[in-house]
């Protein structure tokens, strides 16, 4: 295998480093555009009635105000997935938060006045907010066309055949077979908000009948025109990219504020500029899917998993904004960490009275895994087995097959995980600290450790279709065409290696053309961890077949095949004869760019995996919960950037991730529908202060199916902490606990020495 | 650079960022700075100085963070009116304005990969330009203390603190 590579699993520079650092770096809230408007949304303060009446009148009147729009004069776009049951304004409100009028206005002052004059009559409804309390016959109806509050499973997210629920084999025959049945419920309900720090924003103009341009901070700017434009009556979008100043999956679905603007640019014909709040971020926009288990399990003394049956109660709030893609996923990812013959979970989405769920790294699967974990460690504890060794027993080996999210039967090709896992358990030390279950692996008066570990894969690195271009100019210069917005992973840089590796050119001679849909093909986006194995095939086939074209214009000046040529430096060498050597510029000239094509076509055969090992300290008089140590272990075929990857597993505690099973939780107060914490110093978030020991376990077992071997792993860096943090506090205070996020009312309570329910207002 | 003058009748604020001065109007208008205009609002609307971000808008995630005389602010909590004696330097004045060579510190940021969205890294920086002024050799631990302020939801905590220490080391601390 080569290994000397001049840029590939090496640190380079960031291409926009300079920017980052300078405040150079133009991020959508610092983006302005002639002769353009603010917008901005007045929302409901119910969480579910209709609208009487709206008196427009005089916010209409205010000197500066452009446009007022409600539900009688937005356009019927409709969103929401699937089917689409969401108007961009409805007169009828399902949470609080939920955009009730729109205003454009001159400035951002005058827009919120004008918002502050506009009355509005409503008749409250009564609303609910628990999955099981929405299924009741008695319960409010959200949608009327959904009967139960349930979405109709018969929608088909990714294709005829979506994965929709697990069921294979014959549970009964699992049920004869198992030595341990263990039955309950587990839940992870605390709906964590990813919260990038730049809130969701968005300039849209209207030009003409039927084109929109957008410029957005959205994580797959190019998905406007797969997705956006026909639900708003089969326009042409251009979309413009910016950098996103993070996103985590929640700026990937973006009609939220992308339709408001839209509708506004399209009132007014001017360019609207819509940024959110940090508290209409908080409160009125995705937070995770809530996900909860009844489940059964099976398992054989050996820790064989004989069955594992149950529903899954999928909450998705006021919307579903994509969540039968997310449980699609979930599903596939489930039987990634479970080889099991016998499978029934049943999945259901049900809607509610809170701000909507939406797409969250880790997609599904985190908030499948979250639930479903604990469930499994019941059975772990009864057999008691090791969950070390009960995840390399059943994590997906190549060979193993699964169901992935389009029902097709998959068989894995990629990696065997193992090494993984035990160089993990290794470097945590798990050997030693592992007391059993239930058991703290260190107590020193008040203070109890305990450990855990959890574990996530998804085999989305090889999801969708991507397409690139990759353009040679006689100058010796490579530019890649293609619209992957840079959120964060350095990922468009890590692009640019690929294509400098290929090309052996210097990396500052290889450029990236700006997010825009007008100049670069399609680019679904740097979701499911697939930047690496995607997009970068792709890519890297465009600089190939590019290259390609170079040598068969080149070859007839040397008199020799293309076979027998190779570049650097811009250079045409023939192969072996250092002196012949001429520079693009002689066969390409000033005019004849070679443009190279590639294309990648989806995957679902290469699981990627990741392995999350915590150490807690729990204090049992305070119910105080410090994490102290975290590692995480995983096999990424070939580092392409060494600082890039570090970030983005260190990145495992952020963003709705670990710190979602101690702190990090979205509370509604279920007399008013209303989020208490939508700020950020009631949010909680972990500081520089409290960051815990955090060391990196990275392999580089080859894959196959991509140049450089490699495969992307950033994603899935969330998903595994959350339960393994659950297990570690269990362990730490000698009792189980099935739900998040572990506050110290809540370890308090399950040690029997507070009553956590009353403490949060449930009785 | 000479402020403009302006007739004394009028009400005026002359601000000094980044070793300029600027005079504004004080009012509702649309060039003008309003009393109730946050320094983040005034440094980022009538000054076009968009590396201060805005985050939060209530003090709570540093993303906004400048020096006011030396010491780093929360620009999204302060009254632009407050600040006309002060002197306010933002992440667009760490430059050497000679040479334009970057400060060590940000040369150390891009130097251990110290950002993922790059979005509060402004305010981190100019967190710890404040700490490195006050204590050119601080502990890991100090570090920590002192951007505490700042949130990083992508988790580059750990780059930025090898970044901070390795500034630190280089600038003739330790």
């Amino acid at each position: 295998m080569i290994t000397d590579y001049r840029y590939i699993g090496k640190p380079t520079l960031r291409k926009d480093a300079f920017d980052i650092v300078t405040g150079k770096a133009k991020f959508i809230s610092d983006l302005t555009v002639p002769g353009m408007l603010y917008g901005k949304i007045l929302r409901s303060p119910l969480p579910h009635a209709l609208i009487k009446s709206i008196n427009t009148t005089e916010a209409k009147l205010l000197p500066g105000v452009k446009a007022v729009l409600t539900y009688k004069d937005v356009p019927d776009w409709k969103a929401g997935a699937r089917p689409q049951h969401v108007r961009v304004l409805d007169s009828k409100v399902r949470y609080v938060g939920q955009a009730v009028a729109l205003v454009a206005a001159e400035t951002e002052k005058i827009a919120e006045e004008a918002i502050r004059l506009i009355k509005v009559e409503y008749e409250p409804l009564p609303a609910v907010y628990d999955v099981e309390e929405a299924m009741q016959p008695d319960a409010p109806l959200i949608y009327e066309q959904f009967n139960a509050n349930v979405l109709p499973p018969e929608s088909r997210a990714f294709g005829p055949r979506t994965l929709q629920e697990i069921v294979i084999g014959d549970v009964d025959k699992g049920l004869a077979e198992a030595d341990f049945v263990v039955e309950g419920t587990c839940a992870y309900e605390n709906i964590p908000n990813p919260l990038p720090p730049e809130t969701p924003g968005v300039i849209a103009s209207w030009e003409g009948a039927d084109n929109l341009t957008v410029w957005s901070a959205s994580q797959g700017p190019h998905m406007f025109k797969v997705t956006l434009q026909p639900l708003m009556g089969g326009i042409n979008i251009r979309s413009i990219g910016s950098p996103v100043g993070a996103s985590y999956g929640s700026k990937y679905m973006s009609w939220q504020f992308v339709m408001p603007a839209a509708a506004l640019s399209k009132a007014t014909g001017k360019p609207v500029k819509l940024c959110f709040k940090k508290s209409e971020h908080l409160a009125a926009f995705t937070v995770r899917l809530g996900s909860r288990i009844h489940g059964k399990v099976g398992m054989k003394k050996d820790g064989t998993v004989t069955f594992l049956s149950g529903d899954w109660l999928v909450n998705t709030g006021a919307f579903s904004e994509c969540a039968q893609f997310m449980i699609a996923v979930g599903c596939g990812e489930a039987q990634l960490m479970l080889r099991c013959p016998n499978w029934s979970l049943k999945p259901k989405v049900i809607c509610t009275n809170r701000t909507a769920s939406g797409q969250v790294r880790g997609f599904g699967g985190q908030e499948l895994k979250c639930a479903l974990i604990p469930l499994l460690t019941m059975a772990m504890e009864k057999a008691n087995i090791d969950p070390v060794n009960f995840f390399k027993k059943n994590y997906v080996k190549p060979g193993d097959g699964y169901y992935w999210r389009d029902g097709e039967w998959w068989v894995c090709q990629g990696t065997d995980y193992t090494r993984a896992i035990e160089k993990g358990a290794e470097t945590f030390g798990w050997k030693e600290k592992w007391q059993g279950w239930l058991k703290p692996t260190a107590v020193d008066g008040a203070r109890r450790r305990g450990v855990g570990v959890g574990v996530h894969g998804n085999a989305d690195i090889g999801e969708d279709v991507s397409e690139a271009f990759v353009r040679l100019d006689g100058d010796g210069k490579a530019i890649i065409h293609c619209s992957l917005a840079e959120h964060g992973t350095g990922q468009r840089s890590n692009i640019c290696k690929m294509v400098a590796e290929v090309l052996q050119l210097p990396l500052e001679r290889v450029f990236f053309t700006p997010v825009d849909s007008l100049v670069n093909p399609v680019e679904i986006g740097p979701v499911g961890s697939r930047g690496t194995y995607a997009i970068g095939n792709a890519v890297i086939a465009a600089a190939e077949d590019a290259q390609r074209q170079l040598f068969e214009k080149m070859a007839p000046l040397f008199k020799v095949t293309p076979e027998d040529l190779e570049t650097s430096e811009g250079m045409v060498y023939v192969k072996g004869k250092p002196g012949a050597k001429l520079p693009w510029s002689k066969g390409l000239h000033y005019y004849g760019a070679c443009l190279g094509r590639g294309r990648f076509e989806p995957d679902f055969s290469k699981p990627n995996f990741m392995i999350v090992f915590s150490e807690v300290e729990v204090d049992v008089e305070t119910g105080k919960v410090d994490l102290i140590r975290v590692v995480c272990a995983t096999d990424v075929g070939q580092v392409i950037d060494p600082p890039s990857l570090t970030n983005q597993l260190n990145g495992c505690l952020g963003s709705g991730g670990i710190d979602s099973a101690l702190f990090e939780e979205t509370i509604i107060d279920k007399r008013l529908g209303r989020i208490m914490n939508a700020n950020m110093i009631d949010y909680k978030w972990r500081t520089f202060a409290e960051l815990p020991e955090m060391e990196l376990v990275v392999l580089e077992t080859p894959v196959a199916g991509h140049r450089f071997h490699a495969i992307g792993v950033g994603e899935i860096a969330t998903a595994p902490g959350p339960s393994a943090v659950l297990m570690a506090v269990s362990n730490a205070i000698g009792v189980r606990l099935n739900d998040y996020p572990l506050t110290p009312d809540r370890i308090l309570n399950a040690l029997g020495k507070v009553n956590a329910a009353k403490r949060r207002g449930k009785q | 650079m000479t402020p403009t003058q302006i007739k004394p009748s009028l009400p005026t604020l002359t601000l000094n960022v980044n070793g300029k001065l600027h005079s504004f109007m004080l009012g509702e208008g649309l060039h003008e700075v309003s009393p109730s205009h946050t320094l983040a609002y005034t440094l980022r609307e009538r000054l076009g100085l968009t590396g201060t971000k805005i985050s939060c808008d209530e003090g709570a995630c540093g993303c906004c963070t400048v020096l006011m005389d030396g010491k780093a602010v929360l620009s999204c909590i302060l009254l632009t009116v407050e600040c006309g004696e002060k002197e306010i330097v933002t992440i667009e004045g760490l430059e050497d304005p000679e040479t334009g060579e970057l400060d060590p510190l940000q040369q150390s940021f891009i130097d251990h990969t110290a950002f993922q969205c790059g979005f509060c890294t402004p305010g981190i920086i100019m967190s710890a330009k404040a700490l490195l002024v006050e204590n050119p050799s601080p502990t890991r631990d100090e570090v920590k203390e002192a951007l505490s302020g700042n949130f990083c939801r992508c988790i580059s905590n750990y780059h930025v603190l090898d970044a901070v220490i390795a500034a630190a080391r280089k600038g003739g601390g330790e």
